[in-house]
């Protein structure tokens, strides 16, 4: 089969590998029709992210059909069925996931010792990223094998287009997650800083969970007027201050909810000089991320508020503001998604068009494309916002 | 490296059959390669400053191992994803060395023709590295004059947010903890 590989920074290819099969009696291997990159797709092309090895294929956002089903699956999925495949991989049964914590399922990370030592306590399995999660092969290929396939699906009806129900693996439960661990009020104003696919669902979660105003921070006029489109006030970082703006739109108190999803890559510019030194110290490799946006967060978000962060961050980072995060009580929630927690709400909405996630995306191609998809998407080239391909 | 790629997979993942075209372009290994070269030359710099300055007949070498400092910052810059910072910085680098041999080519240095050997060498390097900042700044300007499509269209609500509002709150499960706003919330 086809997929895209990694081979080492800045480096993916779209490789001939061997196709993957049942290796456990609960996996099935699904036949992929519709996959994503993803902006975290970007720290691993970038190799911010520690524990990649050259050979991992990339990818997890993916859907397709199931064309091979393991005999301990069968009861819950059988062939020909149509799913979306989460990007935490999750048995089911462990303590964690009876809690609804999918992203910390207690078995399905096969390098779980080595996570272990590296988080404390290691999270999930994770397709297509780090061998911290397991290093499972990603869903950027024609076909992926599901473990735990049992548990690890989202059945999806047929006759709603791929784009419309692809982001339910990643990218929608996320946004909505960042937001619903807002706890959003009517009279909340919230501040989601980063405007990329993740930033935009983030936006529509909120004023869907009913936000009474919500401000949209980016730099690039077609993510902004993307999030205009929705309903958000945009401010534009490199034209104005943000925490001017902010203030200004908050009569002083500042937003009362704020969501990162910039996470570890905060655009470096001489008008933010802590994103000179951040990157000075990620070239030197002694701070693994650049929490420019987080340390905004941080001094603009009023006391007593609630900071959501679904934006990536990898590891060590210095400058943190932890002083003004005590002092103003400020509430920080974070985790990877557990998808299946939202999935069943956000299908339904989905299907009775209440909100259609394709609005973000904007190229679509094949998966031969994706080495080049990759440098359009992180040059933010041709208005790029989400790339799918089509293996 | 596909053999490598390989070994390191467990027992039943896909292995790589054949590699495809890497997003590596030729500017970007230019660039790694001119990285490394800096490397390179900062560490010689750094560590042997003393002989590399008899070999040019220099005086002293503390110099030399400043210039040491700044290849190797270079380099790292070069080697990130900040390449045309790095590339640029090189640049920098080049006059500076070409502007240092010049003045150590006096007829009064017994090294001289050393010291032109290494001015063509240098001479040559700055080539590439000028063609390497050109060709990725031409690849940034490309991206600039791409023409902004409009996404004024896309709300992502197909039956506007008041609508999406309601339905969300109509069908919204209470166990998901937290307020539920949006029964009152302003449209």
């Amino acid at each position: 089969m086809r997929a895209l590989v990694w081979h080492g920074k800045e480096d993916i290819r779209c490789d001939r590998v061997t196709d993957p099969g049942i290796e456990d009696p609960r996996d099935a291997i699904v036949k992929v029709t519709s996959c994503a990159i993803c902006g975290s797709d970007l720290h691993l092309f970038h190799n911010f992210i520690p524990a990649m090895l050259p050979g991992d294929i990339m990818g997890h956002e993916a859907m397709g059909e199931v064309v091979e089903v393991g005999a301990e699956a069968r009861g819950k999925l059988k062939v020909g069925d149509r799913v979306v495949v989460p990007f935490t991989i999750f048995c089911g049964q462990c303590e964690q996931c009876q809690r609804g914590n999918f992203s910390l399922c207690q078995r399905s990370n096969r390098n779980k010792r080595l996570a272990d030592k590296v988080f404390g306590h290691g999270t999930a399995g994770l397709f297509g990223y780090t061998h911290l999660t397991g290093g499972y092969p990603g869903g950027q290929a024609e076909f992926l094998r599901v473990p735990f396939a049992d548990a690890t699906h989202i059945k999806v009806p047929d006759g709603v287009p791929d784009e419309s129900l692809l982001f339910l693996s990643d990218i929608f439960p996320t946004g909505w997650q960042a937001a619903v661990q807002c706890d959003i009020e009517p009279t909340d104003i919230v501040a989601v800083w980063g405007c990329g696919p993740v930033g935009q669902m983030a936006i529509r979660s909120a004023l869907l969970l009913g936000a009474e105003q919500v401000i949209a921070i980016d730099r690039l006029p077609e993510r902004l007027e993307m999030a205009e489109a929705a309903g958000a006030i945009a401010i534009d970082f490199s034209r104005e201050s943000v925490i001017e703006r902010l203030n200004e739109l908050t009569g002083g108190d500042g937003p009362d909810k704020c969501i990162d999803c910039v996470g570890m890559e905060s655009h470096v510019m001489p008008s933010q000089p802590d994103t000179l030194y951040d990157r000075g110290k990620q070239m030197l490799g002694v701070e693994t991320d650049r929490p420019h946006a987080l340390r905004e967060i941080i001094y603009v978000c009023r006391g007593g508020g609630v900071i959501s962060i679904p934006g990536v961050y990898a590891g060590f980072d210095d400058k943190i503001p932890l002083g003004q995060l005590m002092n103003k009580g400020i509430t920080v929630r974070t985790g990877q998604t557990h998808v299946n927690r939202w999935t069943d709400d956000l299908l339904r909405y989905i299907e009775e068009g209440l909100i259609d996630p394709a609005f973000v995306v904007t190229h679509t191609v094949p998966l031969a494309d994706g080495p080049e998809m990759y440098k359009v998407f992180r040059d933010k080239q041709d208005g790029c916002v989400k790339v799918v391909l089509k293996p | 490296m596909t053999f490598i790629a390989n070994v390191a997979r467990n027992a039943g993942d896909p292995k790589i059959l054949d590699a495809g075209q890497s997003s590596l372009g030729a500017v970007d290994r230019l660039a790694k390669a001119l990285g490394w070269f800096s490397i390179a030359l900062g560490l010689t710099e750094l560590f042997a400053a003393r002989r590399l300055s008899r070999v040019l007949g220099l005086n002293g070498h503390g110099l030399v191992r400043l210039y040491g400092v700044r290849e190797l910052a270079a380099g790292v810059a070069t080697l990130s994803v900040d390449k045309q910072a790095g590339l640029w910085s090189r640049v920098g680098g080049d006059a500076l060395d070409i502007a240092t041999l010049m003045a150590a080519r006096g007829r009064d240095n017994p090294r001289r023709d050393t010291v032109g050997l290494a001015l063509a060498l240098v001479l040559g390097v700055t080539v590439l590295d000028v063609a390497a900042t050109q060709v990725l700044a031409a690849r940034a300007n490309r991206k600039r004059r791409d023409p902004r499509p409009s996404y004024r269209d896309r709300s992502g609500f197909p039956r506007g947010l008041r609508a999406a509002r309601d339905g969300v709150s109509d069908v919204r499960s209470p166990k998901r903890g937290g307020a539920d706003p949006v029964t009152t919330a302003a449209q």
